[in-house]
């Protein structure tokens, strides 16, 4: 498959990621010769078989709902690069 | 010194008990390996010797009052630096992260404070854990004790070296598709992944959701059994934890293998295969027969699908998982955006080192939109079929035996350069996390140029204490693995 640089740019968009121009040719060069190798699954035959997400017959772990409030409120906050005593901080969003 | 730093962490929790040393004359020798060694093999991220110290005087206490004592009361460990811990930061190994300081402990580590460790600090590992040498690391590469030239393997590197550099007792590592086990037969260490779903993930930074598990790398299969006796257990801050009976793995070890059968996968000894590994592996064999084992030899043919498989869906999750890393919440922000989609970009392309970001654009394709049948569902449906090929083998055998690693230790500098090559190199670990399945890499030797050789033992989930049993016996009729690296050169054998 040929892994084009305005197919990297659209992933990246989409991966919220900006790489710099003289990184695409090379990424795309890499994804593609990955991608490419990934073909050999296409040598096994699965159209019957059930896609697998988990490897244990797991059934929905169901609790009852407990509102419990993170005893360290401040020590969430102080993670984040800008902040106040009750919120991150983003640039203006919406006018 | 070198001594006291050359016991198994199970030799120095008796030595501890019995009072023949202090908690902190033990953290004390660690420190100051960790202070010799450091510079030369970058294993450590954080060191907090000073927590380490305070905390000994405290461990030292619950030991003289008898209380809440077990194998590992004292005993002094590092931690992979992707598992958060309250206090002290977490990197993840990556810019991003910032000078991130978790605001509540892992699981793995509430559980080991209860066991008595002394924490020594956080390791150096791959970024996020992508990558097989520790060289993808932003806090720089960490190097391999037997030989500074070359990688210690990854992602768990830092943790592989500190314990073959004799820095620590014991380290906790997490293993996505391999990044105990590779690390482990790097550096001569031994090293397991438990059954997915047996440790809890709860504070383990995420790389690949279905996939990840934390274990311990030590110096021997007993120490492994101890430190899993702790960390194993049902954890309801982790929906996919396992509730199954956990605990007796070092009480039940036993190095009778009488009526053990184990399988050979010829198809992982053939081509591709350095030929000093496939002869060290295979040896393993007849030391198991010397203990009562059966071999038999039998084909996987799964084998040429798992490495596609594997980084479909793990590149699949990285994608989503690292979703969250956006400048806002935690961690590091770039400056000098325009707007609030600047600055998600700004911070994730200056903060993300480049193996990350192949691994998010190949899982965001992937799952894209015309791709995802084709990629993302076809490696799921392929994902069944391993399992149930291993399934199969189960069926007839108690475990299987193959190789880690194609190689030992690539030098520095060798492998990032193709990283198709790379993730090839991953073939004999990633089945066993997409299966779900426990393994152990123990030492089995070295090369002509004297670098180790892990051999790797494979079981049916749950069945830990069968792979330990058969590494315990393996260990009792070897020394392979009391064997240490020259740590101060870097030099060959002790």
């Amino acid at each position: 498959m040929n892994i084009t640089t305005e197919l990297v740019d659209y992933v990246s968009e989409l991966s919220r990621l900006k790489l710099p121009e003289e990184e695409k040719a090379p990424m795309a060069a890499q994804l593609e010769q990955i991608i490419g190798y990934m073909d050999i699954l296409n040598t096994l035959d699965t159209d019957h078989i059930e896609p697998m997400s988990h490897t244990f017959p797991v059934k929905n772990v169901l609790q009852e709902d407990e509102v419990e409030v993170f005893p360290n409120r401040d020590a969430l906050l102080a993670g984040a690069p800008a902040h106040d005593e009750e919120a991150f901080f983003v640039p203006k969003t919406v006018d | 010194m070198q001594e006291l730093l050359s016991y198994s962490a199970v030799e120095l929790g008796r030595l501890l008990r019995k009072g023949e040393l202090s908690v902190k004359e033990a953290t004390k020798a660690a420190l100051s390996a960790i202070d010799g060694r450091q510079r030369g093999n970058n294993a450590f991220i954080t060191v907090t010797g000073d927590e380490a110290l305070a905390r000994a005087e405290q461990v030292q206490r619950r030991l003289l009052s008898g209380e809440g004592v077990g194998p590992l009361t004292g005993v002094p460990a590092a931690i992979k630096d992707n598992i958060c811990t309250q206090g002290v930061k977490t990197t993840c190994a990556s810019k991003i992260m910032g000078d991130f300081l978790s605001p509540y402990q892992a699981t793995v580590m509430e559980k080991l404070e209860q066991a008595g460790a002394v924490s020594l600090g956080k390791l150096n590992m791959d970024e996020f854990a992508m990558g097989s040498t520790t060289e993808a690391s932003f806090y720089g590469p960490t190097r391999n004790p037997w030989d500074l030239g070359r990688v210690p393997g990854g992602s768990s590197g830092g943790a592989a070296a500190a314990v073959a550099a004799g820095e620590c007792w014991y380290a906790l590592g997490s293993d996505t598709g391999g990044s105990i086990r590779q690390p482990a037969s790097y550096c001569g260490v031994t090293g397991m992944k438990p059954t997915y779903g047996a440790v809890s993930r709860y504070g383990l930074i995420a790389y690949a959701s279905s996939l990840d598990q934390i274990g311990p790398l030590a110096r021997t299969a007993e120490d492994c059994a101890a430190i899993l006796d702790v960390i194993m257990g049902k954890d309801r801050r982790d929906g996919t934890s396992l509730d199954a009976p956990c605990g007796g793995l070092l009480a039940g070890l036993n190095p009778d293998l009488t009526g053990m059968t184990v399988g050979i996968p010829v198809d992982c000894f053939e081509d591709g295969l350095d030929p000093d590994v496939r002869k060290r592996v295979l040896s393993v064999a007849d030391v198991l027969k010397g203990r009562g084992a059966s071999i038999e030899e039998f084909r996987l043919p799964v084998m040429q699908y798992v490495v596609p498989t594997y980084y479909i869906i793990a590149a699949a999750e990285a994608s989503s998982n690292l979703s969250r890393f956006d400048g806002v919440k935690y961690g590091w922000r770039a400056q000098g955006y325009e707007d609030l989609t600047d600055l998600y970009c700004k911070t994730r392309t200056e903060g993300f080192g480049s193996e990350v970001k192949r691994r998010i654009l190949l899982g965001t394709f992937v799952l894209s939109s015309g791709y995802y049948d084709a990629f993302y569902r076809k490696a799921l449906q392929v994902k069944h079929v391993i399992k149930s090929a291993f399934d199969d083998a189960f069926s007839r055998y108690d475990l299987i035996l193959m190789p880690v690693a194609p190689t030992t230790a690539p030098r520095l500098g060798e492998s990032l350069s193709d990283p198709l090559k790379m993730y090839l190199s991953d073939i004999y670990t990633v089945s066993v996390n997409l299966a779900g399945l426990p393994g152990l890499s123990m030492p089995c030797g070295f090369d002509r140029q004297g670098l180790p050789v892990g051999a790797q033992l494979i079981g049916p989930a749950l069945r830990e204490q069968a792979i330990l049993n058969a590494a315990y016996a393996y260990q009792q009729d070897t020394d392979y693995h009391k064997q240490a690296p020259v740590a101060a050169e870097g030099g060959k054998r002790a």
